[in-house]
């Protein structure tokens, strides 16, 4: 499957996303610029990390107005796979393909470092070569990354089953020293209610070969590796 | 067509959880300064535009809230025409 990694003007994970597909066989990555209107005939998309447009305004708040959102947009609402990570999820959330927003992270630092987060739904397409509650481990690396969505929306992904991915301690508990960022409900990632939308705070890309460190990422990106919707942009 | 000059604030939403509010609040309470509450931290954004009329022009400034200058999920947002005696303003 072809997968679009797009490149926002200080998008910086772009190289990572790519390097990492590439280890993944059936899975044949290319660079879509921001500028572009067409997604040239790709079966999914992630966007990347990184600062795009600087982060001015709002991280995202720019970015979700390159020419290129409009395809990705149609490209997700007719079914076809997106994944959003670091300032993709951020991106995600300000073009409303995701609820909620990222804010602040409640340290007021940037916090790069390795998290544990535990699988909460492996009933999704990009999640089944996990277990439910598992424990996986890989980087985070943001200053915005402090999930926020109002009560009632909360209330929808608890209840639907929404939360991907939520941070917890080594353990797999919830409880002090398991958030980074102060999110709500220890979210880390998301699912659009359609199921094809997939924002996350931590770098998968990153944690893809041993010598990263962790290779917990790699069953993401097995999973997508193995998808077939047949749509394609 | 007029020129207008617009002040723009964006401020988190009451309710939210503001670090960088709580984290000044931190700060002025060792400096002394005991009993200060609340404090939230936003930004204003001044700009020019050319418009038919006052409220015209603020309806613009909204209309630029709405879709980039502020979050609707985190946000509210005030526009004020700087122009002329009486400022014009519309909240959101």
């Amino acid at each position: 499957m072809k997968v679009a990694v797009v490149t926002f003007p200080g998008s910086n994970c772009d190289y990572d996303c790519y390097k990492a597909m590439q280890l993944f066989p059936g899975i044949e990555p290319a660079f879509v610029w921001h500028r572009e209107q067409d997604l040239g005939g790709v079966d999914a998309v992630v966007l990347p990390g990184g600062f795009a447009h600087g982060d001015y305004l709002r991280a995202g708040a720019i970015a979700r107005f390159s020419p290129i959102m409009k395809s990705v947009s149609e490209f997700a609402r007719h079914g076809g796979p997106v994944v959003g990570i670091c300032n993709g999820f951020q991106i995600l959330c300000e073009s409303g393909l995701l609820p909620g927003a990222l804010l602040r992270n409640d340290t007021l630092r940037f916090r790069s470092l390795d998290v544990h987060i535990r699988v909460e739904s492996t009933r999704t397409m990009f999640t089944p070569r996990y277990r439910e509650g598992q424990v996986i481990r890989m980087p985070i690396a943001h200053g915005e990354g402090s999930y926020y969505a109002a009560p009632e929306t909360l209330a929808e992904l608890e209840g639907e089953g929404r939360i991907v991915f939520r941070y917890v301690r080594r353990d797999g508990e919830l409880g002090m020293g398991s958030n980074p960022n102060g999110s709500q409900h220890n979210i880390a990632g998301i699912i659009s209610a359609d199921g094809n939308v997939l924002g996350m705070m931590p770098h998968p890309e990153r944690a893809v070969e041993e010598i990263l460190g962790s290779s917990d990422g790699r069953g993401l990106f097995e999973a997508l590796a193995a998808h077939r919707t047949g749509v394609a942009a | 067509m007029k020129r207008y000059h617009l002040e723009v604030r964006v401020k988190p939403r009451p309710g939210l959880l503001d670090p960088q509010g709580r984290a000044i609040q931190h700060a002025l309470d060792s400096l002394g300064f005991a009993g200060t509450e609340d404090i939230r931290v936003g930004k204003v954004i001044d700009l020019a535009l050319m418009a038919g009329s006052p409220d015209a022009a603020v309806e613009l400034g909204r209309e630029m809230c709405r879709k980039l200058l502020a979050n609707p999920v985190t946000e509210d947002f005030q526009v004020t025409l700087m122009n002329g005696a009486r400022p014009v303003e519309g909240a959101e």
